[in-house]
């Protein structure tokens, strides 16, 4: 007899929870072998905690009252949770904190689209530690986990949060008006874009080409030129942030599989400065992402910069079994 | 969720149906060899050394773009609004197979608005439920969108809705059937569209076809 499940969950069976297991102790020794202990925090926290990492709180799209009446949320992300751990519990302690993690967390779907609702994720959070030495940690550490998945040819793309909330603030549009274009961005909607800035007073031509453009670089370190030349002060001060963070990177050798993405934009509230993605040839989705976020530990009370990073374990999954296949090897 | 492969030579979904001659055409004009495509071959799939061409309904564009099946697509914007919560990339407005998503009702006949003054709401058939239902939304009124797969024409011909919401490009079906435009809802051109893992892990390739799409078209 079939009892059904919601959809966007599953069970795993023994095959799969094998093969599951066996990246999650790659992963997990990765990331315990460069100093970052592993924690576990609730699945279920007060709605309250994790509305003060992320104002929209959107991403909590399962709330329920508990047997005294207090609002439960799900966590959406382990990046709060970790937030709200190291305030309360790491208050005093000398700064850099290493975390890692590997845990289920949940979030709203859309309907018969295949979205998971719950999800694993592993990941690290650096506390303390600026950028740009902190970011390229970060990232040095990201690379190790994509190897130990044997995702050799993944890549990682490196953008900036602040880059069009600046630039945008230094061409006059806000409230409304900004979260339209950065709706437009975010979607990649160049068309949009293009209509939605024409559309606004005080932007010439020159303005909408420089946005549509700035959005349509990523590669090499040349694409910092490239950018610096399209002007501005907003750009000169984002590129000037990627730029120390990849020298950083270079200077620890892991620059090569980094790819600087102007057009990068993470839709988690929280980030500031250095923002991350992973992509894999072998899968049209993302595998993970992370980047900075100084200022979200300042909301728990704790005014210390931070950055990390989450894969989606299943995702990662799929891409290692989708690169076994192209090369013919077996796990 | 897709596991599809992005190597190889770059996949294009090119659409069947209305957009497929002007498609092919501007594939010609940025020296893309189509003439198998033209052919009479019943294949799907149309490999070239720097491109393959994977021939699909345009409803079907933002599915193997969005899971990179394809790595780029072709595809009407009308199907893009449709299917707004699919993440494709939209790079270019290609400017032909343009089109009008219109509300209609039977000419000479009162009843889209007499149903919204003495029913307070409004029945709308359309193949394109969330376009229409965000549109009437955001205007602010009611309706009972229903959707229908086949001519929706027909269904306030013979009283299933008071109008329709379609896509027209010349008028000639909505005449032909007594029908008659009562607004416009947007304009409708075709865009070229990417992958987002595409657009950023063969980047060079998909930059220098969308640029070369840009000058054919405007030229």
């Amino acid at each position: 007899m079939i009892h059904s499940i919601p959809p966007g969950t599953r069970d795993v069976l023994p095959d799969e929870m094998r093969e599951l297991r066996s990246l999650h102790l790659a992963l997990i020794e990765v990331f315990e072998s460069r100093g970052y202990g592993e924690v576990a925090t609730p699945a279920i926290e007060y709605d309250e905690v994790l509305a003060r990492g992320d104002g929209r709180t959107a991403d909590s799209a399962y709330r329920f009252f508990d047997e005294r009446g207090d609002l439960l949320a799900l966590r959406s992300d382990m990046t709060v949770p970790i937030a709200r751990l190291v305030a309360s519990r790491y208050a005093n302690a000398e700064p850099p904190l290493r975390l890692c993690y590997l845990a289920n967390a949940f979030r709203a779907v859309r309907p018969q689209r295949g979205q998971m609702r719950e999800f694993a994720q592993a990941g690290v959070e650096l506390i303390g530690a600026p950028a740009p030495e902190g970011t390229a940690e970060v990232v040095e550490v990201l690379e190790a986990a994509l190897d130990a998945a044997s995702l050799n040819r993944a890549v990682i793309g490196l953008g900036d949060a602040d880059l069009y909330r600046q630039l945008l603030a230094e061409l006059g549009i806000e409230g409304d008006a900004r979260d339209a274009v950065l709706s437009r961005l975010a979607a990649h909607d160049l068309v949009g874009l293009e209509v939605e800035l024409s559309e606004m007073e005080g932007i010439g031509d020159d303005e909408v080409a420089t946005c549509v453009a700035l959005s349509q670089l990523r590669g090499g370190r040349e694409v910092l030129d490239e950018a610096r030349s399209l002007g501005g002060a907003a750009v000169e001060r984002a590129t000037a942030r990627i730029g120390e963070t990849f020298e950083a990177l270079e200077a620890r050798g892991v620059a090569d599989r980094v790819q600087i993405d102007l057009g990068l934009l993470r839709d988690l509230g929280y980030y500031s400065g250095a923002i991350l993605e992973v992509y894999d040839p072998a899968i049209g989705h993302v595998l993970g992402g992370g980047g900075r976020y100084d200022e979200l530990l300042k909301r728990f009370g704790v005014d210390l910069p931070a950055a990390g990073f989450a894969l989606y374990l299943e995702r990662v999954h799929v891409a290692q079994t989708e690169e076994e296949s192209r090369t013919g090897d077996e796990p | 969720m897709g596991h599809a492969k992005s190597e190889g030579p770059l996949k294009l979904a090119v659409p069947r149906g209305a957009l497929l001659g002007e498609t092919l055409d501007a594939l010609d004009a940025i020296g893309i060899d189509t003439s198998e495509v033209r052919g009479e071959s019943r294949s799907l799939i149309f490999e070239g050394d720097a491109i393959t061409l994977v021939t699909m309904r345009p409803s079907d564009v933002p599915t193997y773009v969005e899971a990179g099946a394809a790595d780029v697509g072709i595809t009407g914007k009308d199907v893009l609004l449709e299917q707004a919560d699919r993440v494709v990339y939209e790079l270019l407005d290609l400017g032909f197979g343009r089109c009008r998503m219109v509300l209609a009702g039977r000419r000479g006949d009162e009843r889209l608005g007499e149903s919204e003054r003495r029913l307070g709401m409004m029945r709308i058939a359309t193949k394109y439920p969330r376009t229409a239902e965000r549109h009437f939304e955001q205007t602010g009124r009611q309706v009972e969108v229903i959707e229908v797969k086949g001519s929706v024409e027909l269904a306030p011909l013979i009283g299933l809705a008071d109008g329709i919401v379609d896509l027209v490009a010349t008028g000639r079906t909505l005449e032909e059937n007594d029908l008659e435009v009562r607004e416009e809802i947007l304009e409708c051109t075709a865009r070229f569209v990417a992958n987002r893992v595409a657009h950023k892990l063969r980047a060079a390739e998909v930059d220098e076809m969308t640029s070369k799409l840009r000058e054919a078209m405007a030229g």
